[in-house]
C-alpha cells in the first residue's frame, strides 16, 4: 500500500521503530523526538535505507546512533540495513518534539528555545559580562530568544545566569539558576 | 561520511578548508589537560569536536579521511599558516580563534547562502561557528579590558599573529566568492571587536613581502611538522588502529 506521500505502510512501521531508538547520550529521548531520523527507504523485501542527520557535523554519537538503528530493524527481519548520514536540511533544535522538550526538562535538562519569525531584531552591543545567550554574531533569529528567558528546569525560574557557553557536549551551555541555585544544562538552539 | 556528490569536487578548496579545520582542532584538543579552568578547557575541547567534524566531512569529498589525515606529508597539506601557530598563552590561542572564526564564519555564511558543492556543510557549519565566533569575541573583550596584565598579553598576541591573516583572503582554486568583500567585512568585524576591547588594532602588513601565508601552497611553519609528527604517530605505528 502506498499513501499519498510515496511512503509504504512498511517504510511508515519501519521508521517508527528507527525513531524508537533511545538517544545514547540523552537516553531519556528518542531519535524521533531529537527529530534527526529523516526517512526511511526501503530497498528490496528486507532491504532498507534510512537517512539520519547529525545535530553538530562533529556528533560523535551519530556512529552509536547507526548501529542501534541497524540493530533495531535488523530484530524487524530486515537483513541489509544501511545508515545514511545527510547533512542537508541542516538540523535544527526546532526539530526537537514537543514531548522530547518536556522530556528534556524532567531529564534535568533545559530545553532549546523555539525561534520566533525571522525579521530585524535590535541589536546590544556593549555589555562584556557574559550574562547574554547565543552567539552575538549569530543570524538575526538567535536575537529574537532574548525576550524569552530559559527557565531552571528544577525549580522553573526564568532567574538564571550563563556559566559557560560550551557544557558536557557541544550541543549544550552550562547555566545557573539564581532561584534554587542549582547549576543545569541548556540545550543550546541551534 | 556522506554519500558521493553527483558533481565533481572542487578538490583543492575542499582540502584547503578541511586541513583549517583538522589542524585547528587539533591544536585546540592540545589544550586539553592544561587550559586555566574546567569551562575552558570543555569549551575548548567542543569547539575542537566542531571543528574535526566539519574537517571529516570535507576531507571525505575528497578521498579517506584518514589516509589525509594521517599519512599526508607536511608539503601536501594545505592549511593557512595561521590555524598550525603553536597555542601559546590563553591569549595567543583566543587572538588565533577571533582571527579564524571570524574569517570563517564570513566565508561559510557566503558558501551557505550559494548553491556550490559546500553549500550543505556550510549551512549546518555555519551555525556552530557562530558560537565560536562569539566564544572568541567574549575572551577579547575580557582579556582585552580587564587587567593591566590580560591586556598586555591580549595586545601582544593580536600582533604576533597579524601578519598571518592576510593569507586567508588569497584565492583559493574552486572556493567562488568574493574576497575582497570577505576581507573588508573581516577588518571591519576584528576592528570592531578590538575597539571594543580598548585595544589597538595591528599595523604591521599582513601581506606581501615580509609576511606570513603559503600554507595554502604547502609551506608550512616550523611549529607544524612537530605537530604533524604528534598527530600522525599512531597511526603510522600502528596502521588500522581503532578504538
Amino acid at each position: 500500500m502506498v499513501t499519498a506521500t510515496g511512503t509504504t505502510a512498511l517504510e511508515a512501521e519501519l521508521l517508527g521503530i528507527a525513531g524508537s531508538v533511545p538517544d545514547p547520550e540523552l537516553p531519556a529521548l528518542t531519535l524521533r523526538e531529537l527529530g534527526v531520523v529523516r526517512a526511511v527507504h526501503l530497498r528490496a523485501a528486507d532491504s532498507v535505507e534510512v537517512e539520519l542527520t547529525p545535530t553538530y557535523t562533529g556528533c560523535p554519537a551519530l556512529e552509536t546512533m547507526s548501529l542501534d538503528i541497524e540493530r533495531a530493524l535488523h530484530a524487524h527481519g530486515m537483513r541489509e540495513v544501511e545508515v545514511r548520514t545527510v547533512l542537508v536540511p541542516a538540523w535544527s533544535t526546532d526539530d526537537i518534539t514537543d514531548e522530547g522538550r518536556r522530556k528534556l526538562r524532567e531529564f534535568g535538562i533545559a530545553p532549546p528555545r523555539t525561534r520566533a519569525a525571522a525579521g530585524p531584531v535590535p541589536l546590544s552591543l556593549g555589555p562584556t559580562r557574559i550574562a547574554d545567550d547565543g552567539p552575538e554574531t549569530g543570524s538575526a533569529p538567535s536575537r529574537a530568544l532574548d525576550a524569552d528567558p530559559v527557565h531552571c528546569p528544577h525549580c522553573g525560574s526564568p532567574d538564571t545566569e550563563l556559566l559557560s557557553r560550551f557544557s558536557s557536549t557541544a550541543c549544550k551551555a552550562l547555566r545557573r539558576c539564581l532561584a534554587c541555585r542549582e547549576p543545569f544544562d541548556h540545550f543550546k538552539e541551534l | 561520511m556522506t554519500a558521493a556528490p553527483a558533481t565533481p569536487v572542487p578538490t583543492t578548496a575542499a582540502l584547503a578548508l578541511g586541513d583549517d579545520a583538522l589542524v585547528l582542532s587539533h591544536r585546540l584538543g592540545e589544550w586539553a589537560g592544561h587550559a586555566p579552568v574546567l569551562e575552558e578547557e570543555v569549551a575548548l575541547a567542543n569547539i575542537a569536536l566542531d571543528l574535526l567534524g566539519q574537517a571529516r566531512v570535507l576531507l571525505s569529498m575528497v578521498g579517506d579521511e584518514d589516509e589525509l589525515a594521517y599519512l599526508r606529508e607536511e608539503r601536501s597539506f594545505r592549511n593557512l599558516q595561521l590555524v598550525e601557530q603553536p597555542n601559546g598563552d590563553f591569549a595567543h590561542t583566543i587572538a588565533r580563534q577571533l582571527y579564524f572564526s571570524t574569517y570563517q564564519h564570513l566565508l561559510y555564511t557566503e558558501l551557505a547562502a550559494g548553491d556550490g558543492q559546500f553549500a550543505g556543510l556550510a549551512a549546518k557549519a555555519v551555525k556552530e561557528v557562530a558560537y565560536h565566533r562569539d566564544h572568541a569575541e567574549q575572551w577579547t573583550l575580557r582579556l582585552g579590558d580587564g587587567t593591566d596584565a590580560s591586556r598586555e598579553r591580549m595586545q601582544r598576541a593580536t600582533a604576533a599573529l597579524w601578519r598571518f591573516t592576510g593569507e586567508m583572503f588569497q584565492p583559493v582554486e574552486g572556493l567562488d566568492v568574493d574576497l575582497s568583500a570577505l576581507e573588508a567585512a573581516w577588518l571591519e568585524a576584528v576592528g570592531g571587536v578590538l575597539r571594543r576591547a580598548t585595544l589597538t588594532v595591528p599595523e604591521g602588513p599582513r601581506s606581501g613581502a615580509w609576511t606570513a601565508g603559503a600554507g595554502r601552497q604547502g609551506v608550512h611553519t616550523e611549529s607544524f611538522g612537530r605537530m604533524l609528527a604528534e598527530m600522525q604517530h599512531l597511526h603510522r605505528s600502528h596502521p588500522g588502529a581503532s578504538w
